[in-house]
């Protein structure tokens, strides 16, 4: 669905996805990440269950809700993927300890 | 679903309460042209005018409703003052009515009641309310907190006139089995089995529903102004969308109710008391219990907040400093609560009599006058649609409400 612009041969940077390793670029966000490895559906909402993923991409919509490293309910697309990241689609509502 | 009940056309031809020409029995929505005649000042009428359509007018609407009598709820628009939709949603008993037993086994009758209310609301309008009664925890963080707690159950439950309701005292051991989650500064606690809770906006809405569909008439955009008694009985309402008049009146407009009751020969001293709640994004459920001062909707939501028996002299003199208190105070209780994102923060206003007990009375000057004021509308709301309507249907506050008459701010002070 999404492909990466030409221009952007950064390096590659590997992360988890729901346990899987997964490959993104350096300087993306976790959201762009999920979007270009084909997961556009990166959380159900809390009360209705139906599929979100990523939107606005600029921090507005809360849309591309996460679990990253434990903790849920992060901004996918206001988090800069890192080497090794541990991200997770989130299935409704955030559990209380993460 | 097929209306249990009669439609309002059904009963148009039924000649309900005393007096009244066929235009008193018009509803509001009808309003009809009766040309140059003297009932031109009154183009609308109703058996019963409720005034104010928050949850104490709207359950009392209800409860009028349910009877099958000719109610309308003459209501402010959008921008009113409305703890109803800024209220913390407790079904609420443990603690209250130090100073007035009498008070205390009314909060008992409803929080009994309730079920019974909460299960023919949903069943009436498909709305489902989210009505609990697990029991409700009042958590302590430190020994004197505790003790102050315990020495208020206690003073509660000796009053002459009291009738006891269980409560018991939970130890910090004990509440770890029950509540796995809670920090290190939690001592302990006070665990009353009647205490509950109800999603407080859905309430509102199926009260609404469930009046409507009973044939009441809901009128939003008619704030009253001034309520003028008639020679031959029955009042005459003069709102921002025109006279209304009705045989008897009930004044349930929160703190509206001070200006409105004079002119109906009531009284209401009651005064606007600020609370403060914060709202967290919604989170898998962890709270099986309610508290008084954080619990979690039935969606997820975690809502921290500070109920009206609990806030001292101390709390009211701090303004935008509550929240900070009360969110340090929620993430001490729940430390899991400090990693929540707080999605809104909001203010209501109580309605606060002098000795913060609720006022039921009859005006005996125009007895077709009632009123109803409290601070406690979803707690009482079961009461209010199952109990004292039927009393303002009947005509005549049963003699246990006595109590509750603006006539006990009569006694002087120095004897």
């Amino acid at each position: 669905m999404f492909r990466r612009l030409p221009d952007l041969a950064r390096p590659s940077v590997s992360f988890l996805l729901d346990g899987e390793r997964a490959e993104g670029r350096e300087g993306e966000s976790v959201a762009a990440s999920l979007l270009a490895a084909g997961r556009p559906v990166c959380r159900t909402m809390p009360v209705g269950g139906l599929p979100r993923g990523p939107f606005c991409m600029m921090g507005a919509c809360f849309d591309c809700l996460v679990t990253i490293d434990g903790v849920g309910n992060r901004q996918g697309c206001l988090v800069s993927l890192r080497e090794g990241m541990d991200v997770r689609t989130q299935d409704g509502r955030r559990e209380i300890g993460r | 679903m097929r209306p249990r009940f009669a439609l309002s056309s059904d009963r148009d031809n039924v000649r309900v309460g005393s007096g009244g020409g066929e235009a008193r029995r018009r509803s509001v929505a009808e309003a009809p042209d009766l040309g140059p005649r003297k009932e031109r000042m009154t183009e609308r009428s109703c058996e019963i005018a409720v005034i104010g359509g928050g949850l104490v007018g709207i359950a009392i609407g209800y409860g009028l409703a349910r009877p099958g009598r000719r109610v309308s709820v003459l209501d402010e628009g959008d921008r009113a003052f409305r703890a109803s939709r800024g209220n913390f949603a407790l079904v609420w008993v443990q603690g209250k009515g130090v100073g007035m037993p009498r008070y205390a086994a009314w909060t008992r009758h409803s929080s009994e009641v309730w079920a019974g209310f909460a299960r023919e609301l949903g069943e009436e309008t498909g709305i489902d309310i989210a009505h609990r009664r697990p029991g409700g925890f009042a958590l302590s963080l430190s020994e004197a907190e505790l003790a102050r707690r315990g020495a208020l159950m206690e003073r509660l439950m000796s009053q002459p006139g009291m009738e006891p309701y269980p409560y018991e005292f939970v130890g910090r051991n004990e509440l770890r089995g029950t509540l796995p989650e809670i920090g290190p500064d939690v001592v302990g606690g006070y665990y009353c089995p009647l205490d509950g809770e109800v999603n407080s906006l859905r309430l509102l809405l199926a009260l609404h529903t469930g009046f409507t569909r009973r044939g009441g008439t809901y009128a939003p955009g008619h704030a009253a102004a001034r309520i003028a008694p008639q020679p031959g009985g029955g009042f005459r309402i003069e709102t921002e969308g025109g006279a209304v008049a009705a045989e008897r009146i009930v004044l349930a407009a929160g703190i509206g109710n001070a200006r409105l009751a004079p002119m109906c020969g009531l009284r209401a001293a009651v005064r606007p008391q600020r609370g403060q709640v914060i709202v967290t994004e919604k989170a898998a459920p962890f709270l099986p219990y309610p508290m008084h001062t954080l619990r979690q909707t039935d969606e997820g939501g975690v809502m921290i907040g500070d109920s009206a028996e609990e806030a001292g002299a101390d709390d009211a003199r701090v303004r935008l400093g509550i929240l900070g208190v009360e969110a340090e105070r929620a993430a001490r209780i729940f430390p899991h609560i400090g990693r929540l994102n707080v999605v809104r923060t909001w203010s209501a206003l109580r309605v606060m009599t002098d000795d913060g007990f609720p006022i039921y009375d009859q005006s005996e000057a125009y007895p077709g006058a009632f009123l109803c004021t409290c601070h406690s509308g979803v707690t009482l709301a079961a009461a209010h649609a199952m109990t004292l309507a039927p009393m303002i249907a009947a005509g005549t506050l049963d003699p246990g409400l006595s109590g509750f008459s603006a006539r006990r701010f009569d006694v002087p002070e120095a004897a």
